[in-house]
């Protein structure tokens, strides 16, 4: 195909892909998937076997990859939203995730710690999970939206409080589920051997495409981040879109704040979730999509999500020792986000034309 | 007619003299010069303060007045020209507000630029005290005392943010005159004051005067201007029009002089609107009693008849916007009632203005109107859709046509449907907004200053477009800082004046003349 276009063809297609939104995280998947490759391709190694409860199961890096890729892909539709709306960040995610899986910890287990049986059905303990973690995200809404507090302060405070919180919720106590089935969201479920949370984060993924597809969310996001005072003139209610955003990424919360409570069917008040909030802001950075707000595209925040997950994986088969790990991963991370700027987007565009137009005049 | 032959021409301009001209006078500029990338703010503008003077400099939005007094301030740099000051004998260089200060040029902006949280004695002497040490008594007896003499009612152990917006204003001023100032310019201190507080800042600056500070006051109140004022320098376009004492220049004739337009050779153009103004058109659409809202103008009455193009007109800042802003519940409304078709019906939001068939192209269209990273075909369709609702999305291949459709009618030239708004030029963006109200089909169609800063050609094009649209029953609201314009478009014209409503012109009272003296008040002479 490629050799009977013309050339300026080529160069047209090329520039599109440049312009594209989506296209670094992309790029940065590829190469990371290419160095590994090259590096060792037992990377790609999958695996299958049995768990010690005997169900069949994938396992092998990529597996890895799907599977906590996942939580951060929920969580980065949410901080998108709230980055587009709010033209600021939530870092309370990680803490409010402790809440809502203490939460739903404290609802199976009713009064006892270590109950034989589970006291509520899990989808109950899921249901009122999301129900506070969408309370705690209104709560940062009203912050954010009416008292015009900066999203990253309003936050602040749920950050510093939302650990001794979810401790609180239990008593401080640590409970623990026995019952296997709660063990399948994080896990997996019997006979099938791809992890669960994948699962759980397509569903959401085609969940938010349908609402992005079925109301107005996209659009009415966008003109409130871009410009308020103009959304505001067109009949919006600019401070409603932040508010509701708030309360989706509430909602995202509750399902990887499930998910990782079920992975180790209890909670460390301190170390669940750690950081994670600033690993979702950074895939909706990676995702290009400006963290001042306004034109947002959560596909490439996913894609960030995942690049993010790569790497960290990729770093831990490097045998980079884990408390250097985040020096290592920010190194990259910093190359990723400066090339997914506009002007570094502008200019790799301006790099590759110039590359065709020469190519162009020496076939001529 | 003949009343600008007996405005004596006061200023004189006199070259290559290097020490102040008149005895009296404290400050002179002369020449002055400033270019901004583009706009030439400044072309050798002369400016001249007497002891013991009140100085009013006017002129309309982008007539100089700004930057001369920053110029004046030390917040620009001067390109070329020359300030004298009483007591030096050389030209005076000033290249910041600190240099200024220290030359006894003080300024009180119209924002209060003092800490709120601090006590007025506080406020009056922070930045000034010498050493480590302070002697808080010392401090607050000198400035109780400046405050007795001033005559200002304010303790200066109480915090400031506890005094009204217009003793704040006047401790301003006391700390400019403890600064031992000899010039104080007062840029725009009244439009947040209430009338007895601006009378009281009347007095403080007569005391002023009587003690021979020479003040410049910057405002577009004109009757403030005529209250307590001395001079008049007017500016327009960046260029000196003269210098005037008050009683000998008539408000008409300042009006035409800040807008450039001479009474004598103002030739009425009778409106082609005439013809557009049927017979039957005589129901009431809108109506709006002591319609009040809290972007302080006075309330209001207002009626449109159904495909009636009518007016607000008035100098700017005298509140043409802010009637329309609260007919369409952009600000918050506080008090009177609209009726739609004899009905009355409860307009809070824009959303309640828009569900009654009301449409308002705002006057700043960057920072109201594009909403700049979407496309041009989000922004046309946004108010039809938010309108129809959340949760009824319009299918992408709908979006196309309504933008296809009216980026053919309106002839906006675009790469295409799909190109953010933001880069489009100012016309193109104007008629994108303005099919963004079309689509929607209003029955009233409110346009603020939809010209402004748009080229010749799309300024007769949205001209034409808004009688045809009124020919075809759509009532309309038009606001241009050009009178040609509105005499043009509107068969009547709602005069304003320091945010009141102050006449009603139409028919054969539709002139220039006419609308002038009416702006200026006080009739003719």
């Amino acid at each position: 195909m490629q050799t009977n276009t013309q050339k300026p063809g080529i160069g047209k297609v090329g520039t599109k892909i440049f312009r594209q939104q989506i296209f670094i995280p992309i790029a940065a998947l590829l190469l990371l998937a290419i160095f590994n490759l090259i590096r060792d391709p037992s990377f790609y190694k999958i695996t299958f076997g049995y768990n010690n409860l005997g169900d069949p199961v994938l396992s092998g890096s990529l597996i890895n990859i799907l599977d906590y890729g996942s939580e951060l892909a929920i969580l980065a539709i949410g901080m998108t939203l709230v980055t587009a709306a709010s033209g600021g960040q939530d870092i309370s995610v990680g803490a409010a995730m402790a809440i809502s899986g203490s939460v739903v910890l404290r609802v199976l287990c009713g009064t006892n710690t270590r109950p034989e049986t589970l006291q509520a059905p899990i989808i109950v303990a899921f249901l009122v999970s999301c129900v506070v973690a969408m309370l705690f995200g209104a709560f940062n809404g009203v912050l954010v939206a009416y008292f015009k507090i900066q999203p990253m302060v309003a936050t602040l405070i749920l950050f510093t409080a939302g650990r001794s919180i979810a401790a609180w919720i239990n008593n401080n106590e640590l409970p623990i589920i026995s019952d296997p089935s709660f063990g399948y969201w994080g896990g997996f479920i019997p006979g099938i051997p791809i992890p669960t949370p994948f699962f759980i984060a397509v569903a959401c993924m085609i969940i938010i495409a349908l609402v992005l597809r079925f109301t107005n969310l996209g659009l009415y996001t966008q003109a409130v981040g871009i410009n308020e005072s103009s959304s505001k003139l067109n009949g919006l209610n600019p401070a409603f879109i932040k508010f509701l955003s708030f309360v989706i990424l509430g909602l995202c919360v509750a399902v990887t704040g499930f998910i990782k409570v079920s992975r180790f069917s209890t909670i460390n008040y301190s170390v669940i979730a750690k950081d994670i909030e600033m690993d979702a802001i950074l895939a909706v950075a990676l995702g290009g999509n400006p963290l001042g707000g306004g034109k947002f595209n959560i596909s490439a925040s996913i894609i960030g999500a995942y690049v993010i997950q790569f790497l960290t994986t990729t770093l831990y088969a490097l045998k980079v020792p884990s408390d250097a790990l985040p020096a290592y991963k920010a190194v990259v991370v910093i190359i990723l986000v400066v090339l997914s700027t506009p002007i570094v987007r502008e200019w790799l565009n301006n790099l590759w034309k110039k590359m065709k137009s020469k190519q162009i005049k020496e076939v001529a | 007619m003949l009343i600008r032959t007996f405005v004596p021409r006061f200023f004189i301009k006199i070259k290559g003299v290097n020490t102040l001209v008149k005895d009296k006078s404290v400050l002179e500029m002369r020449n002055i010069h400033k270019s901004f990338p583009g706009v030439r703010a400044l072309q050798g503008v002369d400016f001249t303060l007497c002891e013991g003077e009140i100085h009013a400099l006017m002129g309309e939005n982008g007539a100089g007045k700004s930057t001369l007094i920053k110029v004046l301030t030390g917040v620009y740099g001067k390109d070329e020209g020359q300030i004298f000051l009483k007591g030096t004998d050389n030209e005076v260089s000033i290249h910041s507000p600190q240099d200024a200060q220290r030359l006894g040029i003080s300024t009180v902006y119209q924002e209060i630029t003092l800490c709120p949280n601090l006590s007025v004695a506080e406020n009056m002497y922070i930045g000034r005290t010498e050493g480590i040490g302070q002697n808080w008594k010392k401090m607050n007896r000198d400035a109780d005392k400046i405050l007795q003499s001033l005559d200002i009612p304010a303790k200066s152990t109480q915090q400031l943010a506890s005094c009204s917006i217009a003793v704040q204003q006047m401790v301003a001023i006391a700390r400019a005159v403890d600064m031992d100032c000899k010039v104080l310019i007062l840029d725009e201190p009244t439009s947040s004051l209430d009338e007895q507080e601006v009378a009281k800042l009347f007095k403080l600056m007569r005391e002023l005067k009587a003690k021979g500070v020479g003040i410049i006051f910057v405002t577009h109140f004109l009757d403030q201007v005529y209250e307590v004022c001395d001079k008049i320098t007017v500016l327009r376009d960046g260029q000196l029009v003269g210098e005037y004492e008050i009683k000998e220049l008539p408000r008409v004739q300042l009006v035409s002089k800040m807008l450039g337009k001479d009474l004598d050779d103002m030739s009425d153009i009778r409106s082609e609107s005439a013809t557009y103004d049927k017979e039957d058109a005589s129901t009431l659409v809108f109506e709006a009693n002591e319609l009040v809202s809290d972007a302080g103008i006075k309330p209001f009455d207002f009626y449109i008849k159904k495909g009636e193009v009518n007016g607000f007109t008035g100098l700017l800042g005298s509140g043409r916007s802010e009637c329309v802003r609260a007919i369409f519940g952009a600000d918050r409304v506080l008090g009177g009632t609209v009726k739609k078709n004899g009905k009355t019906v409860k307009i809070t939001k824009p959303l309640d203005a828009m569900k009654n068939g009301i449409a308002y192209l705002p006057e700043d269209r960057k920072v109201d109107g594009i909403v700049g990273d979407l496309s041009v075909r989000e922004n046309i369709i946004l108010a039809l859709q938010v309108l129809k609702g959340f949760f009824k999305p319009f299918s992408k291949a709908e979006t196309y046509k309504f933008a296809e459709e009216y980026i053919k009618l309106l002839g906006i030239k675009t790469a295409s449907a799909d190109t953010p708004i933001k880069s489009l030029s100012g016309g193109n963006q104007q008629k994108a907004i303005l099919a963004r109200w079309l689509l929607m089909n209003p029955e009233y169609l409110i346009l603020d200053e939809p010209t402004r800063g748009i080229d010749v050609g799309t300024k007769v094009d949205i001209q034409k477009l808004v009688l045809k649209l009124a020919s075809e029953g759509m009532s309309v609201t038009f606001i241009s800082s050009e009178t040609d314009e509105m005499l043009r478009t509107c068969s009547r014209l709602i005069v304003m004046r320091d945010r009141k409503v102050v006449g009603e012109l139409s028919g054969d009272d539709l002139s220039q003349n006419k609308i002038m003296s009416t702006i200026a008040g006080g009739g003719r002479e």
